[in-house]
């Protein structure tokens, strides 16, 4: 994101968060020297360490924005970042662009943009709570809730239970004071019912096609239906989805008084539809709070914000192309059950549908120690391609894949399982490469 | 395959909606894929929990998040069909949550006492210590149920991610001798239980695709006559499991040689 220094009020910082912000930079300066990874989370550890209190002295005086989710955070959190960078001319955004997405990662993004008045965060699920206590958010987008790392974070109910406590704390944006709007995703009850507390809400329809994890009803353990419609509802209590201010239907936004707004983003499939429709909601109370105006024009309205978001083509290398030997080769992530899901459908949408397959999974600490949900994919759904296991967790994929009767070879190193991927099809042919986050990261070290 | 073929299989995993949460859904996936493989004429079904239960020969029941453990536990007890059907020889395979709640009691998310089914002589309470997560590796018991041809079975290896601490009863056998990871967590040092044609563990992986010498002893249990005596078995032809197998050795040398892994972990750690 760019950094554009503005004049602005100086902030008096203690002592020791001085000493802790030069810090930030001297880790990060260290380690990117010694080439240590891109050395954004080194420097907020160390940070960190030094002055507890560094993410709340570094968030003061900035318009905050946080997104947090399982699937999109990064994506959406760009998207965002998008659309307020340079809208009044002097609105410098920081952003955790790397998806360096806990304290460490904030107080290193923060310490390296001192002068950007906005601040759009990505947030682990498990460190929501601690961001809106140190950030005092403007606005919190949360986008959808499903298994991820239950090595990590055991149970998606008791994450939901958090941020209902979280958010039920929230106060409403009123005049001089602090307040927050929650953009909540309405189509995933779990989301809702931890934004139900929350006093200023703004309901989208952004879809969710992941219902396992929600079928138990967050508030009373009955049955939640789903009807073909979208709607969904307890069959024991009044929990049913919210009325939605917005809803994401296809290609458009539409709105609640029936106006429909043209979603022509470069990034494919439904669920980043999805994200530009609640980037949409979002980014307008944020604008109006830095006081952008479009020249000559009046409030900020979604489709200048819709509009915005059609230069971002990647992010961090995700939906990238990429030319390998002459095919271009699509770089696609995907880290739990609901991700893989979507980016079939992504696949199926593109109608590549013999263009080969290399899967990609690790089992590190960043992606979950554990790859039983590797059972949860329906990886059935890739039969009749040409499918390549690799990652360190090859042989969990290969298990997978024979009980799934996908025909597959397993190649150790994702470059050599790419080769070998593209060895087998025609000259100039596309092939896809669906990593999981380390997964992601190795093919994109050596590419 | 001793007066198996011709036989129509039915597997079922048990309420998905529900206990679906850690993948055990691929136990019945696997159980399903090797009795066709097989030649045997298996039906797969996937049994919601608003429904009633299906009549079937092998029941997986998997791990899940507490509030939807009571409410399977509650409604399997309700239709009494899974109970029905045990006593009628079928063969259940629960794991984790799934596990706790064929024995007689476990704790709900605020440390309430449920009532479990009652098919194992198992009582499970709210662990004091950290939550047990990680790698599990465990010998099955010689002269245990996890025998095949008078031999132990190979060392089971699995994933286990619970709070819950069991203690088998007298009236259930534990499966085997944990030598890496928690297990029960009891005190006694044991891995799963089981008794006449019912099997629970800790282990995910799931359990059945780490484990395939244990998904064909299950097999093997529903294959033969309701009157033989629980554990014996029909005898299943073998497979070429090669990728299990390849699979099983890499996870065991991951717990039995770690230097390499640990390392690297800790290195990534330090470089964020």
């Amino acid at each position: 994101m760019t950094v554009r220094p503005t004049p602005r009020p100086v902030r008096r910082h203690g002592v020791r968060a001085s000493a802790a912000v030069a810090t930030v930079s001297a880790v990060n300066g260290l380690s990117r020297a010694l080439g240590r990874g891109s050395g954004t989370v080194a420097g907020g550890r160390a940070g960190l360490a030094l002055e507890p209190g560094l993410l709340a002295t570094l968030a003061i005086g900035r318009t905050v924005a946080l997104v947090s989710g399982t699937n999109g955070k990064t994506t959406t959190t760009r998207l965002l970042a998008t659309a307020l960078a340079g809208t009044d001319g002097s609105a410098g955004v920081v952003s955790n662009e790397t998806g360096a997405n806990m304290p460490a990662g904030h107080v290193a993004a923060l310490a390296g943009a001192p002068d950007a008045p906005v601040a759009v965060l990505e947030v682990d699920e498990g460190y929501l709570g601690r961001l809106v206590d140190d950030t005092h958010p403007l606005v919190v987008v949360l986008l959808n809730l499903s298994r991820d790392q239950l090595d990590r974070i055991a149970e998606v109910r008791m994450l939901v239970d958090r941020w209902r406590t979280v958010l039920g704390g929230l106060q409403a944006p009123g005049p001089g004071g602090r307040g927050t709007v929650v953009v909540a995703n309405a189509d995933d009850p779990m989301v809702a019912y931890a934004a139900g507390t929350a006093p200023d809400v703004r309901w989208v329809g952004a879809g969710q096609v992941w219902h396992d994890d929600a079928v138990g009803c967050p508030s009373c353990g009955g049955r939640i239906t789903f009807a073909d419609g979208g709607g969904w509802g307890c069959d024991r209590c009044d929990f049913s989805r919210p009325s939605v201010d917005a809803d994401v239907v296809g290609d458009e936004l539409v709105l609640a008084d029936g106006s429909r707004h043209p979603i022509r983003i470069a990034l494919p499939g439904q669920f980043n539809r999805a994200n530009a429709g609640m980037v949409a909601i979002a980014a307008v109370p944020l604008l109006e709070a830095i006081g952008s105006r479009a020249a000559g024009s009046g409030p900020p309205s979604v489709d200048q914000v819709l509009g915005r978001l059609a230069s971002v083509t990647e992010v961090a290398g995700r939906f990238s192309t990429v030319i390998r030997a002459g095919h271009p080769v699509r770089l696609l992530l995907a880290k739990n059950p609901a991700g893989w899901t979507a980016i079939f459908d992504l696949l199926d949408e593109s109608g590549s549908g013999d263009a080969p397959v290399v899967l990609a999974v690790n089992a590190r600490i960043a992606d979950g120690l554990d790859t039983s949900w590797l059972w949860d994919v329906p990886f059935e759904r890739l039969a009749g391609r040409s499918v390549v296991a690799t990652g360190d967790r090859r042989l969990d994929l290969a298990v997978r894949l024979r009980y799934a009767e996908v025909d597959h070879v397993v190649v150790d190193g994702p470059l050599a399982a790419l080769d070998h991927a593209l060895g087998r099809t025609e000259p100039r042919s596309p092939a896809e490469f669906l990593g999981n986050y380390t997964a992601f990261a190795d093919l994109r070290r050596v590419l | 395959m001793n007066g198996s073929v011709g036989r129509r299989l039915v597997v079922c995993v048990v309420f998905p909606d529900l206990l679906g949460t850690y993948g055990d859904g691929g136990n019945g996936v696997i159980l399903a894929r090797r009795a066709s493989w097989r030649g045997v004429d298996v039906e797969l079904v996937q049994a919601p929990s608003d429904r009633p239960l299906p009549e079937a020969d092998v029941y997986t029941i998997g791990g899940g998040e507490d509030g939807p453990q009571v409410r399977a536990a509650t409604t399997l007890a309700e239709q009494g069909t899974l109970v029905r059907r045990v006593e009628e020889g079928a063969v259940v395979l629960g794991v984790c949550a799934g596990f706790q709640l064929l024995g007689r009691s476990f704790p709900d998310a605020s440390g309430r006492v449920q009532e479990g089914l009652g098919l194992l002589d198992l009582t499970t309470r709210r662990g004091s210590g950290a939550r047990a997560v990680g790698e599990l590796v465990a010998t099955p018991l010689d002269g245990g149920p996890l025998m095949a041809r008078g031999v132990p079975l190979p060392r089971l290896t699995g994933f286990e991610n619970h709070a819950g601490v069991s203690v088998v009863g007298p009236g259930a056998v534990p499966l085997a001798r944990v030598e890496h990871g928690v297990g029960n967590g009891g005190g006694d040092g044991t891995e799963g239980a089981w008794s006449g044609r019912v099997l629970g563990s800790y282990l995910h992986g799931p359990l059945l695709a780490r484990n395939t010498a244990l998904a064909d002893l299950l097999l093997g249990w529903a294959l033969a006559p309701a009157d033989v005596p629980a554990g014996e078995a029909a005898r299943l032809e073998p497979l070429d499991d090669f990728e299990e197998l390849a699979l099983r050795a890499e996870r065991l040398e991951a717990v039995d040689a770690p230097a390499p892994g640990r390392l690297r972990r800790m290195v990534e750690r330090v470089r964020g």
